[in-house]
């Protein structure tokens, strides 16, 4: 039992940035022994070859899949079978929506130590520690793995630092390794992708200004005033996922994981937003975040640089009096 | 034809809330329990699909906890199930995703049910991985994170979307009998009447023990699960510079922050 494997994942022809996260938690884990191997699944994984040779990498194996796009059966037969025969101590994947779909699967059949949502990993006298969110992200939770010699660990986008981008390629060429798939056959056929067609013309990803309205608001009677807040100041509205769900605003105006990314903001205005961490996955990196929520324990007050704790009415009120 | 669907009671932290003597968890004291959100969707999926089928369909909810879940599970028979399995022993404590998906999936084999639903994660534990852990243990074909399902009792597919990344959907056909995790918004979860509730207090709840699903105490709690919690504590979050006093003080300090915003404006 030696080494890291890194599962990258792909979508539609397009190696998604968590791929690149995953191998610089690969490189801040590794220890002088631990060669790090890529693993790129896909039905030609050749093309994403030359965007994985990076520093650290010291070898990639091309699995080619019979299918073009993500099924649980392939993937997590394909990764079984690479695990078996490649016997890791830490596997890296994503905790991304294709994840949920096989690696607790995966995981639960063949008796590994997992832990999903990871967002940092180390070794603590030798033993692999990985820690991540409870009760709602209130508390940090360590956990290990004692007895498991083969650990899956999906780890939270967005935390975990890749390669800069531009650094110098690596002295040597990773050696490219082809790994047979098993034969499968999917009970679970992919048919097409959907795009969630915008509702509006709105792009929450080029807004800089957003005011968001979140499940504080309590009722879609006051989605109004809000939308008229917003047109007031000059922000774009937008809404977590609870009000997008309940039909009171268009999908296209949700900001997080399953919506939009606020991109190009650089102030967001928060307004009833509890702060779920799919929420905050598309918008935390906003450079002037405030929040205002009458809960003082809202975990947005986590992730803003301005919080008001206060009745959201009320202040939506005064400080419609300014503009 | 039968749907089971897996529920889980979630805890959020009251105010003030403690850290247990160990270490390794909050103090059962400071935890207020109800139905995980997630699944009162999976649920609501369920009786819909038992409304609008020809033939009589049953919905059983199954839950693994001690006595306090049977508050949620009367909150799952006031909303439409029809039966509800509560299953628990002292050895489960301490289990993971992976313990009490074994939990389920050995329900699941004794019940023999045509689809198994369950929440996409918790909300308190967020792992997302009970159900599919669940699919992986029982052999089952499966999807997660469904936000739309078009299924017949009885037929042998389903067409589901999974909702991915950034607005995107996967249209993918399941054989059936599979497993899906169900994602919020599939549906709008009904509220129980008055009359529901007071009917759903007189049903009973079947108590399983742990030997009654076909498992020993190795096969769950810390033995049985494929991580344990060493630590668990509270993060030095960085706090959000507070603006106090009265609501027109801290509107007008905002006013301030987006003017200096548009002056700087490109």
């Amino acid at each position: 039992m030696s080494g890291l494997l890194v599962i990258a994942e792909q979508r539609r022809g397009e190696l998604r940035s968590v791929s690149l996260e995953l191998l610089g938690a690969a490189q801040a884990l590794r220890s002088a022994e631990d060669p790090v191997t890529v693993a790129l699944l896909a039905a030609d994984p050749q093309r994403f070859v030359s965007a994985l040779s990076l520093p650290g990498v010291d070898e990639i194996v091309t699995i080619a899949l019979a299918v073009t796009e993500f099924d649980p059966d392939t993937v997590e037969q394909a990764v079984a079978a690479l695990i078996a025969a490649r016997k890791p101590r830490v596997v890296l994947l994503a905790h991304s929506v294709d994840s949920f779909g096989y690696a607790p699967a995966l995981a639960a059949r063949a008796g590994y130590g997992f832990a999903t949502d990871v967002f940092k990993v180390e070794r603590v006298d030798g033993e692999l520690v990985a820690t991540r969110g409870g009760y709602g992200q209130k508390v940090n939770v360590e956990v290990d793995f004692p007895g498991r010699s083969i650990v899956l660990l999906a780890l939270r986008a967005g935390v975990f630092k890749a390669p800069e981008a531009g650094a110098a390629p690596p002295a040597v060429t990773p050696p490219v390794t082809a790994f047979a798939a098993p034969a499968t056959v999917s009970r679970a056929v992919g048919r097409k992708f959907i795009e969630l067609s915008p509702a509006d013309d709105v792009d929450m990803s080029t807004a800089e200004f957003i005011l968001s309205i979140g499940r504080g608001i309590g009722e879609e009677a006051k989605v109004g005033q809000f939308r008229e807040l917003a047109d007031a100041l000059g922000a774009t509205l937008g809404c977590s996922r609870p009000i997008a769900d309940a039909g009171w605003l268009p999908k296209s105006r949700q900001v997080g994981q399953s919506g939009k990314t606020a991109s190009a903001c650089r102030l967001y205005i928060a307004m009833g937003v509890s702060g779920a961490i799919q929420h905050l996955a598309g918008m935390k990196h906003v450079n002037t975040i405030v929040a205002v929520n009458s809960d003082a324990e809202a975990s947005i007050f986590g992730v803003a640089k301005y919080g008001i704790v206060a009745d959201i009415f009320e202040i939506a009120k005064e400080l419609r009096r300014h503009f | 034809m039968k749907i089971l669907v897996a529920v889980k009671q979630v805890a959020a932290l009251d105010e003030d809330f403690q850290i247990r003597g160990d270490g390794r968890d909050v103090d059962p004291e400071f935890l207020l329990h109800d139905l995980n959100e997630w699944d009162d969707f999976a649920l609501e999926e369920a009786v819909r699909i038992k409304e609008a089928a020809a033939a009589p369909v049953e919905v059983v909810v199954v839950c693994v906890g001690p006595e306090r879940v049977d508050a949620s599970l009367r909150k799952c028979l006031a909303k439409g199930a029809d039966r509800a399995i509560r299953i628990w022993d002292g050895a489960v404590e301490g289990s993971d995703a992976v313990a009490t998906a074994r939990i389920l999936a050995a329900a699941a084999r004794k019940e023999a049910p045509d689809m198994l639903f369950a929440g996409v994660q918790s909300s308190d534990q967020s792992h997302a991985a009970t159900g599919i852990a669940a699919a992986g243990l029982l052999g089952w074909p499966h999807a997660a994170v469904v936000s739309k399902l078009e299924y017949t009792p009885g037929a042998q597919s389903a067409v589901v979307c999974r909702e991915l990344e950034s607005g995107l959907l996967h249209e993918v056909e399941v054989q059936c009998p599979a497993v899906l995790t169900i994602q919020l918004g599939i549906n709008t979860p009904r509220y129980a009447s008055l009359r529901n509730i007071k009917q759903a207090a007189a049903k009973p709840i079947e108590v399983w023990s742990l030997a009654a699903t076909g498992l020993g105490a190795a096969d769950v709690g810390e033995t049985g699960s494929a991580s344990r919690v060493r630590r668990m504590y509270v993060p030095d979050k960085g706090r959000a510079q507070l603006i106090d006093g009265d609501a027109a003080t801290q509107a007008l300090r905002l006013a301030q922050i987006i003017r200096e915003f548009k002056a700087e404006a490109p």
